[in-house]
């Protein structure tokens, strides 16, 4: 099922899709995968898998963590292609979330050529806007994948506008002016620019930053098409005495989320 | 005579001779620059952005700027001939000597923070944020901000607040936050990740002033026309002096403020050669350096497209230099585009060439030189080799070594360890 099918089935059941990051290669290529697919079993609908980065200026201290511990693991790009291929085969859709540089480095074409031939999805691109995607566009509509771009409660009605043009898959707003990291509140803003959002564009709206349970991720169900859970996953994994332990609550937590998304 | 200051300040707009080649788009330098931030920034770049093309056209922006650059700063800055040191280091060529070492708080940082600040206050903001590395640009940017009465927090990586710890007490008396850094490489490219954090999400509030040529659209020409002042004061200086212009021009490169400073009033002048020193650490074959230009390539970095130490995969490498202004592993994209073009030269400077010249200049005109600052004295060396007695060597000597002396000390060996 591409990611479109997925959150068409959502709207059908009455309920927002499920999207969950955690960065490839923690806490091991093999371990993350491992969560990746506890997460597919509890219910996650759309993976969203992290290129680690050596300067994640969107994330806060928990995603911060992981990455920097993958880095030094050694973690690449072609590990990343790799998780994206073992996530792939459940059939649940998979995209890459990547700062602009790694791909540009990768190569713009080679790096839609080969996520596609892994079986990706597509990719979401936080420090991409679509007004330098010259590159990036078209090599990914050859390689028939989906761009996510992001929108925040600071964009303009005519960027809303823009961005949402440029996506495909979904759109991705950011809830609160922010980085990435759980909160106790997630901000009304994140409904107000849904709403501003709906007025110009048929792609699902699905929203992130911030949500870390089952009643945060009904709130939003309750305005959005999705509930895109990142820190949250990844605390799990932190937090937890072995990988084994850390993937049973990764799935654990994605049970509880896919409950909220069905209780809008 | 003194030169105007008022000609010299934020004069150049989109399109000016910064942009060689020309850019079809608004903060591009070529392929180089643009804006590879969140969309969440977006919004305050353009404010910022407008509000800067406005107090650019406004003559009471200009003179307040224009006054606090002449009364509080100390503009203009000299010139200074020193034969004693072009006899010895370059063979007999006419070295002149910006100084920038002259300003208040000791180097060329607080032209561009006096500018941020008073566009803070324009936009109606209270609280500015900066990075800093050598503790130069946090020091800067915490005087303007007690000068003014701003809110200040300045990010720096906990290395660097070890090395630099007399900037740390130096920012802190003037009542700014500092905030040790503690994630990556603990360096100023962490600080500078850290500041677009604090800004993504305080922008309602908060203005980034930031401290070099470099991050995303407009702060590279925003800092470059605050900058330009440099180059358009000693332009006329070195004419008034010797009757003609340079030879060459050289600066030391770390983001490239004062370089692209000192350089952007001689671009159109196509007899004068443009040189570019960047920190060569322990050698550019060590792997360990900040040479940018000379040993990275193309990519994106903290919000623009430019050249940067970069592996294969596109993971930022850490850079390495005596200097902890130089120890930057990008630089601003004008700087990019100047070398892609061929106008303008880039070299690498080693620790141990740089310590030489800074000894040197110590000796011979008791000018105790900021250590970048001593990486284009190194170069002037190779230049006066080069270009020969006849030449007139115009160098940006961009701070003064004060915060320096233990490092210094050190290196020859004067102190315990
Ligand atoms: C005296 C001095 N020169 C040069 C630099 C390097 O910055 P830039 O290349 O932006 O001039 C610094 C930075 O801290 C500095 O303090």
């Amino acid at each position: 099922m591409n990611t479109s099918a997925v959150f068409e089935k959502a709207r059908a059941e009455n309920r927002a899709a499920l999207i969950g990051y955690l960065p490839a290669g923690y806490p091991s290529v093999a371990g993350g995968i491992d969560a990746l697919k506890a997460m597919v079993d509890a219910g996650v609908d759309v993976v969203e898998i992290g290129l680690p980065y050596s300067d994640p200026l969107m994330d806060g201290p928990v995603i911060q963590a992981a990455v920097d511990a993958a880095l030094r693991a050694g973690t690449d790009t072609t590990h990343v292609l790799r998780t994206v291929e073992a996530v792939a085969e459940t059939g649940t859709p998979a995209l890459v979330m990547s700062y602009w540089n790694p791909i540009d480095r990768y190569g713009t074409e080679r790096f839609a050529r080969d996520l596609a031939s892994a079986g990706g999805a597509g990719a979401i691109t936080p420090d991409l806007l679509p007004d330098d995607s010259d590159e990036w566009l078209p090599a990914a509509r050859a390689h028939d994948l989906d761009t996510v771009f992001l929108i925040a409660p600071s964009s303009t009605d005519e960027r809303i506008a823009l961005t949402a043009e440029a996506c495909r898959g979904f759109v991705y707003a950011a809830s609160t002016m922010g980085v990435t990291g759980t909160r106790d509140q997630v901000g009304d803003a994140a409904a107000g620019l849904v709403a501003r959002a709906r007025t110009v564009t048929q792609t699902p709206l699905a929203v992130g930053l911030g949500v870390s349970n089952g009643d945060q991720a009904a709130q939003i169900a309750s305005f959005a098409d999705g509930v895109i859970v990142g820190s949250a996953f990844v605390r799990c994994m932190l937090e937890a005495d072995s990988p084994a332990e850390g993937a049973r609550a990764a799935g654990k937590l994605a049970a509880d989320l896919a409950a909220g998304v069905r209780r809008r | 005579m003194e030169p105007p200051v008022s000609e010299s300040s934020v004069t150049s707009g989109p399109g000016s001779v910064g942009r060689p080649g020309g850019a079809d788009r608004p903060g591009r330098f070529g392929p180089y620059g643009g804006r590879y931030v969140p969309e969440a920034l977006i919004a305050a770049l353009d404010e910022l952005d407008r509000e800067y093309q406005s107090a650019a056209a406004d003559p009471a922006f200009q003179a307040e700027l224009d006054g606090l650059l002449r009364s509080y700063s100390g503009r203009p800055t000299p010139v200074t001939e020193v034969a004693r040191f072009g006899a010895e280091a370059a063979h007999g060529a006419r070295v002149l000597l910006k100084r920038e070492d002259l300003n208040h708080t000791g180097s060329h940082k607080i032209n561009n923070v006096l500018g941020q600040a008073l566009l803070t206050k324009r936009i109606g903001k209270r609280r500015v944020i900066a990075e800093t590395g050598a503790g130069q640009h946090g020091v800067a940017t915490a005087t303007a901000a007690a000068l003014m009465g701003l809110e200040c927090v300045i990010y720096m990586g906990e290395e660097d607040t070890r090395r630099q710890a007399l900037n740390v007490a130096r920012m802190e008396l003037l009542g700014a936050t500092v905030i040790p850094v503690s994630t990556g490489s603990r360096t100023l490219k962490d600080a500078i990740n850290e500041a677009l954090r604090d800004w993504v999400t305080n922008v309602a509030t908060t203005n980034y002033v930031f401290g070099t040529v470099a991050g995303p659209h407009p702060f590279p020409t925003l800092v470059r026309d605050l900058q330009r002042i440099i180059g358009v004061e000693a332009r006329q200086q070195v004419l008034e002096l010797t009757g003609r212009l340079p030879d060459a021009v050289a600066a030391c490169v770390g983001g490239g403020s004062n370089a692209i400073g000192i350089f952007h009033a001689f671009v159109d002048d196509a007899d004068v050669k443009l040189y570019g020193f960047e920190a060569g650490g322990d050698g550019v074959a060590s792997g360990r350096h900040a040479a940018t230009i000379t040993a990275g390539a193309p990519g994106v970095l903290h919000g623009a497209r430019s050249y940067l130490l970069q592996d294969e995969f596109g993971q930022t490498i850490e850079s390495h230099s005596i200097s902890a202004g130089l120890d930057y592993p990008g630089v601003g994209p004008e700087h990019s585009w100047l070398k892609d073009s061929g106008r303008a030269i880039y070299q690498p400077v080693d620790d141990a060439e740089a310590m030489e010249a800074f000894r040197l200049l110590c000796r011979t005109e008791g000018i105790i030189p900021a250590i970048e600052s001593a990486h284009a004295l190194a170069g002037v060396r190779r230049l006066g080799a080069e270009l020969g007695p006849d030449a007139v060597i115009l160098v940006n000597l961009s701070g003064r070594g004060d915060k320096d002396v233990d490092t210094a000390a050190k290196w020859f060996g004067l102190m315990e360890q």
